[in-house]
């Protein structure tokens, strides 16, 4: 024995009396079967697995830019938000009438900690020596309805979203980068006295479901028929100026690039 | 001349055995898919630990560029993803490790439990590695603020608003971690950049440092 209590020292020091451990692995004989050496031969197999994982991360990343909405504005209510999608089956547990409001602690505290508790404390809740699944159905049981439950809950989730509002309200507008609003313009007093901007922004930026009204590909024509007549959840009835001063926001707004 | 280096340091610091044990380790014949191509379900704790170290160095690299800060953190990481070279990669790397990482960590989890693999003598491992869990789940939590955008904010502000309805502990622990009873803003930015890039990392890798210690001392579990 040459490692620790059997170990041979030179006086009170830790350098050991005799010669050092000789640099030699095992014999290969000494591994029964189809039992191999970590290193070099598994190893090697191990990097073949994680270059080929690291190419197709590669590709997941080159494909899917990863995504950057615009800069948080805390004033903006009209948000809906959305956590990341590992997080949806939690969000989607909370929207349930017996989980939230008067019930919100089952649905914050008691369901999830309970799962959490009962995964940390699986050895000693199932204690049989048994390993295989069929031979232990509770513990199987279990794990598959917790599982079911979780994709279910992030499926409805999914479904229930309103993606094409929030891609629009998250959506980087150039207001915020490098758009210089002339507010000199005769148009931007009737934007401003006809209660546009307070919608669609002091800089046409758009908040939430409004969109921005910035380079828009609309003509001077229609802009006037939407001021008056609305489109889609805008009401009509908004503009209630003359025909010049409609003539002369529509100009403003087409002006803005 | 690196033999003799080696040779001198071994004299004196006897290193052998450190990395002798890690590489005589016997690999046994159910673990190896080179054998039993069903095995390719014992790579999923690996890859895990592979996207780790992924996560670590493109981590490194976007704090080369972000600032913490409710002023400049959006707009540095708008710079780093439109002007910067490769910037858009790094990022793309650390987001997308994000979700993959889950992934993995959910398989080998699953793996793990079906396998029964957590029962005595491994019942301290399976501990640990919920934990790890865990901490990889508040790693995700953290970093979703960080880039200071609209879903980051508002997302921020549900969890935070769920941690408050906690009773009792609710109130001051979102004190602690948002720095403020109501205000989603600059503390909560730099509390979430500490907790994820100094606090998290720190506790993952000690608790990752004793999942492999353990696996080495009990070895991989038989075949069921």
């Amino acid at each position: 024995m040459r490692r620790g209590k059997g170990m041979k020292f030179v006086g009170d020091s830790r350098i050991p009396a005799s010669h050092r451990k000789p640099n030699i692995p095992k014999d290969y004989s000494e591994y029964p079967g189809k039992t191999e050496l970590f290193y070099p031969d598994f190893l090697l197999k191990e990097w073949l697995v994680g270059a080929v994982f690291l190419v197709g991360f590669l590709c997941l990343t080159i494909v899917g830019e990863p995504p950057l909405e615009r800069e948080a504005d805390p004033t903006d209510s009209s948000y809906i938000p959305m956590p990341d999608w590992y997080f949806l089956f939690l969000y989607q547990l909370l929207k349930y009438s017996y989980a939230s409001g008067d019930y919100n602690l089952i649905g914050v505290l008691i369901i999830p900690g309970i799962a959490i508790t009962a995964l940390l404390l699986a050895p000693f809740l199932d204690r049989s020596p048994k390993r295989r699944p069929k031979d232990r159905p509770i513990a199987t049981g279990f794990m598959l309805l917790a599982v079911a439950g979780i994709i279910y809950l992030t499926w409805e989730a999914v479904v229930t979203h309103d993606w094409e509002t929030a891609k629009q309200q998250g959506m980087i507008t150039e207001a915020a980068q490098d758009v210089e609003i002339d507010t000199s313009h005769p148009g931007y007093e009737i934007y401003q006295a006809q209660s546009c901007l307070s919608c669609h922004g002091a800089n046409l930026e758009g908040s939430g479901a409004n969109p921005p009204l910035i380079g828009t590909d609309k003509t001077e024509e229609e802009i006037m028929d939407i001021a008056v007549n609305g489109i889609g959840a805008m009401p009509a009835g908004l503009f209630d100026g003359t025909e010049e001063e409609l003539q002369q926001l529509a100009e403003f707004i087409k002006s803005v690039e | 001349m690196l033999n003799k280096l080696y040779d001198w340091i071994d004299e004196r610091l006897d290193i052998t055995p450190l990395w002798r044990d890690l590489a005589d380790h016997e690999v046994p014949e159910h673990v190896n898919p080179a054998h039993h191509f069903s095995a390719f379900v014992y790579c999923f704790g690996g890859l895990t630990f592979f996207v780790v170290v992924i996560q670590v160095l493109s981590g490194m690299f976007l704090a080369m560029y972000y600032v913490p800060d409710i002023e400049r953190a959006w707009d540095s990481i708008y710079h780093l993803q439109y002007n910067v070279a490769y910037g858009k990669i790094v990022r793309g790397m650390h987001h997308w490790g994000a979700s993959v990482v889950i992934v993995m960590m959910f398989l080998h989890t699953l793996r793990v439990f079906f396998q029964g693999a957590y029962k005595k003598p491994r019942e301290l491992n399976w501990i640990v590695g919920v934990l790890i869990f865990i901490v990889m789940l508040a790693l995700g939590l953290t970093g979703y603020l960080l880039p200071w955008d609209m879903k980051a904010l508002f997302a921020t502000n549900v969890t935070l608003n769920i941690i408050e309805s906690v009773p009792i502990i609710g109130e001051p622990l979102r004190v602690l971690l948002a720095g403020d009873g109501a205000i989603t803003g600059a503390q909560t930015l730099t509390r979430f950049f500490a907790i994820h890039v100094f606090f998290l990392p720190a506790v993952l890798f000690l608790l990752i440092g004793l999942h492999f210690i353990m696996i080495r001392r009990q070895g991989i579990s038989g075949p069921l």
